[in-house]
C-alpha cells in the first residue's frame, strides 16, 4: 500500500464515488439486516416480526433444545474434517498436478469439474451412490456375485462370500451418516482449492526450486520448508472461502439427507430454517442464526488482528 | 397440451375484454401427479362455469418450502387471489394482521354451516366468529397398512388391530421380514404417535393434552402406555432403513414389511402399483381400535384485496370450492376426502368408504395443527426424532420431554 498523504481521501474521486452503491448496499443490507435480525431475536416474534422484547428467553431456549446441541456437534464434526481433508487433499492433488505431467488441462478440468454442479445435485448423486441398494454396496456386492449369506455360512476364506457380505451404507447409519456428507461436500469441493493451491505453486519462483535443488534438498522437504510458508497468502484465501463454505452448509444436507437418519446430520443452518419457516418462529430462528454469526467472529476477530496488525506493522 | 394453453391464453384474452372477469392467482404446492390432476379440476371449473381465469401459481416442494413464499408475497404487499394453506392455527397471525380477507359473507350465503362435516373442518377457519377460509378435502392420518403378501409369507393372519400386529412381529422377523415399515424422518414418526393416541385411548385424552396442555395428563399412565407401545414400533421397525413414506409404503406394497401407519394420502401407492385393497392389502382405520379420525386437511385462504371486483372473484372461487360437483372431482383424483356430507361417492374404493363412514357417524377430532401452535409442533417433532434415532432413549424419558412441551404449548 502507498505511503499515507493528508490529501488521500479526495484521491481517485471517480473511482469513490463509483464505489457508493456497493457501500451502501454492504451497509444498509449486510450491516442493517444483521442488526435487525440480532435485535428482534430478543423478541418474542412468531409468523411476523414484531418488537416485543422478551429479553434472553429465546436464547435458553435454544441452549436447552438437544437438537440445537446436535447441531452444534454435528457442524464440529463436519467443520474440522473438512478443513483438514480440503486443505491436505487440495495440496496433494495441485503439487502431483505441479508435477510437469502430460494432460494436466485435462486432469485439472475433470478435478474441477464437481465444483460446476450445485450443492443440490451433488447432494442427490451422493445420496444415490451411497443407497445399498443400488448403489455403490451393491456394486462391489454384485462383484463378489450378491450370495446370500447363507450360502456363505462356514465357508471360511472366499472372496466372493466377502465381496458379498460388505457393509457400505454411511447415510443409513446415524452414528456415521455425517462422514457420508463429508464424502460428498469433499468430492464437491477440493476441485477449487486444488486449482487455488495449483495457482499458488505457480507463483512460486523456480530459481527457488533451482536453489533447494544444487543445495540438494529432497523435493518433500522444500514443499514443506519453503515453499509452503511462502504460500501463506493462497492458504488465507482457501482457509475464508472453505470456512465460510462449512458455516452456511444447509443445502447439501437437505438434499442429501434431510437432516436424518433421525437427526444425524442435522445443522445449525437448518435449525435456522425450521424454525423460522417450519416453526413460524421467527424469534427462535434469529437466535440461533445470531449464534452462527457470534461463532464466526469468534474466528474471524483474531484472525483479522493477526493478519492486519502484522501488515500495519509490516 | 399446447392446444390447451394457446386456448386458455386466448380465453384470457377475450376474458380481459369483459368488465367482471378477473384473472385469479391461485398458489399451492400441490404438485405430484395425482395433486395435480386435482388442482386441474378446479382450474377447470373456474374457467368453465365462471367468467374468470385460474392463474396457476404451483410452487414445487412441500408446503415447508410453499409458505414462506405466499407469506413474504402477503406481507410485501403483492398478495394473490387465493392460496392453500393447512387450515388451522398457520394462518392465525396473519388473519390477526388483517391481511386475509372475512369469507363469513360468503360462508353465510353458501350456508357453510349447514353443509361441511365434520363441523370441525369450518370451526378451524373460524376466528372470533368470523370465517377465514374455504375447507376442500380432508386427510386422515390414522390408518395401518397391511401387506398381504408379508404375512402368507410369515404363515400366519393378516393382523385386526394393533395388538394381534404387535404379536405377529416375532413371526414375521423369523421370515426375515420388517414388521413395521417407518421412514426416519420427524413427520412420520410423530404422525404415528398422534395416531397410536387417538387410536389406543379414548379420544378425550388425545383433546385433553393437545388442546386444553393438561400437562399431568400427559405425564400420566395412559400417556406411558402409548409411549410403550411406541418403543415397541421402534423396535419394530428398526431394520426399516429408509427416509421417504412412499419407500416405506413400497416395503408394504413388495411385501417386504409387514405393515405402516401412514396417511390416507398411501392408498395412492397402492393404487399405482395396481393392489386391490380387501385382495393385497388391508387398511384399518384407528388401528383396528377406535374408528376416529383426526379431520385434518387443506383449505384456501383468500388475502384481503383493495380491487373489489377481485373480491368479489374471491367470493365466487370460494363458492365453487365447496360446490359438490367441484368436491366430488377433486377429492377422487387427491384420494381425499369431502369436506360434506352430503355428497355421493360412490366412486371411492373400500378404504375411502371406511374413511367416509367413520366422518359420517361424527368420530371425527381436530387435527393438532388446529390445536397447537406450529412452533410446539417443531419442537414436540423433534423429540420423537430423538427418540427414535436412539435407542437409548427410554419411553418414560420421552414422556417427560413431551409432557414438558405440551406444559409449554401455545
Amino acid at each position: 500500500m502507498a505511503a499515507s498523504r493528508p490529501n488521500q481521501l479526495f484521491r481517485n474521486k471517480s473511482a469513490k464515488i463509483a464505489a457508493i452503491p456497493m457501500i451502501a448496499t454492504a451497509l444498509v443490507v449486510f450491516l442493517g439486516g444483521t442488526i435487525w435480525t440480532v435485535a428482534h431475536s430478543f423478541t418474542s416474534s412468531k409468523l411476523l416480526p414484531k418488537w416485543d422484547l422478551v429479553g434472553l428467553t429465546q436464547y435458553e431456549r435454544l441452549w436447552g433444545t438437544r437438537r440445537w446441541l446436535i447441531s452444534i456437534e454435528n457442524l464440529m464434526i463436519y467443520g474440522v474434517c473438512m478443513l483438514v481433508f480440503c486443505f491436505v487433499i487440495g495440496f496433494v492433488l495441485a503439487a502431483l498436478m505441479d508435477q510437469k505431467i502430460r494432460f494436466e488441462n485435462t486432469f485439472r478440468a475433470i478435478i474441477l469439474y464437481p465444483y460446476a454442479l450445485s450443492f443440490i445435485v451433488t447432494g442427490l448423486v451422493w445420496q444415490w451412490i451411497l443407497n445399498p441398494e443400488f448403489g455403490l454396496q451393491h456394486v462391489i456386492r454384485s462383484l463378489g456375485g450378491n450370495r446370500p449369506p447363507a450360502e456363505c455360512e462356514g465357508v471360511g476364506l472366499s472372496l466372493s462370500c466377502w465381496l458379498s457380505g460388505i457393509e457400505f451404507d454411511p447415510l443409513y447409519n446415524p452414528r456415521i451418516a455425517i462422514y457420508g456428507i463429508l464424502i460428498a461436500a469433499l468430492w464437491q469441493g477440493t476441485g477449487l482449492i486444488m486449482v487455488l493451491m495449483l495457482a499458488g505453486l505457480r507463483g512460486i519462483d523456480q530459481e527457488i526450486w533451482r536453489a533447494s535443488r544444487v543445495d540438494g534438498i529432497p523435493a518433500w522437504k522444500t514443499y514443506l520448508f519453503v515453499v509452503i510458508p511462502m504460500m501463506r497468502p493462497v492458504f488465507v484465501t482457501t482457509l475464508v472461502l472453505i470456512g465460510a463454505a462449512i458455516v452456511k452448509v444447509y443445502d447439501l444436507i437437505v438434499a442429501q439427507t434431510g437432516g436424518g437418519p433421525g437427526n444425524a446430520t442435522e445443522m445449525p443452518a437448518k435449525y435456522v430454517y425450521d424454525y423460522m419457516f417450519g416453526g413460524q418462529n421467527l424469534g427462535q430462528g434469529f437466535a440461533a442464526s445470531t449464534m452462527m454469526l457470534l461463532a464466526v467472529l469468534i474466528v474471524v476477530i483474531p484472525w483479522a488482528f493477526m493478519e492486519f496488525g502484522r501488515k500495519n506493522r509490516g | 397440451m399446447t392446444i390447451r394453453s394457446i386456448l386458455m391464453a386466448g380465453g384470457a384474452v377475450c376474458a380481459a375484454g369483459y368488465a367482471s372477469a378477473a384473472e385469479l392467482e391461485v398458489m399451492h404446492w400441490w404438485t405430484s401427479g395425482g395433486e395435480a390432476a386435482a388442482v386441474a379440476e378446479l382450474a377447470d371449473a373456474l374457467n368453465e362455469r365462471t367468467e374468470h381465469t385460474w392463474v396457476d401459481g404451483a410452487i414445487a416442494g412441500t408446503g415447508q418450502t410453499a409458505r414462506p413464499i405466499m407469506i413474504s408475497r402477503i406481507t410485501g404487499g403483492d398478495p394473490m387471489a387465493a392460496f392453500q394453506f393447512n387450515h388451522g392455527r398457520q394462518a392465525e397471525e396473519l388473519i390477526e394482521a388483517g391481511l386475509l380477507r372475512d369469507m363469513t359473507d360468503v360462508a353465510e350465503a353458501q350456508g357453510w354451516k349447514d353443509i361441511v362435516n365434520p363441523p370441525l373442518l369450518l370451526d378451524a377457519c373460524t376466528v372470533d366468529g368470523r370465517i377465514y377460509c374455504a375447507p376442500i378435502s380432508i386427510h386422515s392420518w390414522q390408518w395401518l397398512w397391511l401387506s398381504h403378501k408379508a404375512y402368507e409369507d410369515a404363515g400366519i393372519p393378516v393382523p385386526t388391530n394393533w395388538a394381534e400386529f404387535v404379536n405377529a412381529a416375532p413371526a414375521l422377523e423369523a421370515a426375515g421380514k420388517v414388521p413395521l415399515a417407518m421412514g426416519q424422518q420427524g413427520w412420520q414418526q410423530n404422525g404415528a404417535f398422534q395416531v397410536m393416541m387417538i387410536s389406543l385411548l379414548p379420544k378425550e385424552v388425545y383433546l385433553q393434552v393437545y388442546r386444553d396442555k393438561d400437562a399431568e395428563k400427559a405425564r400420566g399412565p395412559e400417556v406411558g402406555r402409548i409411549f410403550q407401545a411406541l418403543a415397541q414400533a421402534r423396535e419394530m421397525s428398526r431394520d426399516s432403513r429408509v427416509q421417504d413414506w412412499n419407500q416405506a409404503t413400497n416395503m408394504v406394497i413388495t411385501g417386504e414389511a409387514g405393515g405402516q401407519i401412514m396417511g390416507d394420502w398411501a392408498q395412492g401407492e397402492f393404487q399405482l402399483a395396481g393392489l386391490v385393497a380387501g385382495e393385497d392389502y388391508t387398511c384399518l382405520p384407528g388401528l383396528g381400535g377406535n374408528p376416529t379420525l383426526q379431520a385434518g386437511g387443506d383449505a384456501f385462504y383468500f388475502p384481503a384485496l383493495d380491487d373489489p371486483e377481485m373480491t368479489a372473484a374471491q367470493g365466487e372461487l370460494a363458492a365453487l370450492l365447496l360446490d359438490p360437483q367441484t368436491q366430488v372431482a377433486f377429492n377422487l383424483k387427491k384420494g381425499s376426502l369431502p369436506v360434506r356430507g352430503d355428497i355421493d361417492l360412490s366412486a371411492a374404493n373400500e378404504c375411502m368408504q371406511k374413511g367416509l363412514e367413520i366422518l359420517a357417524s361424527g368420530e371425527a377430532v381436530p387435527d393438532v395443527a388446529q390445536l397447537i401452535s406450529a412452533d410446539s409442533l417443531t419442537r414436540i417433532e423433534d423429540v420423537f426424532v430423538q427418540f427414535f434415532a436412539d435407542e437409548t432413549i427410554t419411553a418414560e424419558e420421552a414422556q417427560e420431554q413431551f409432557a414438558a412441551l405440551i406444559e409449554d404449548a401455545d
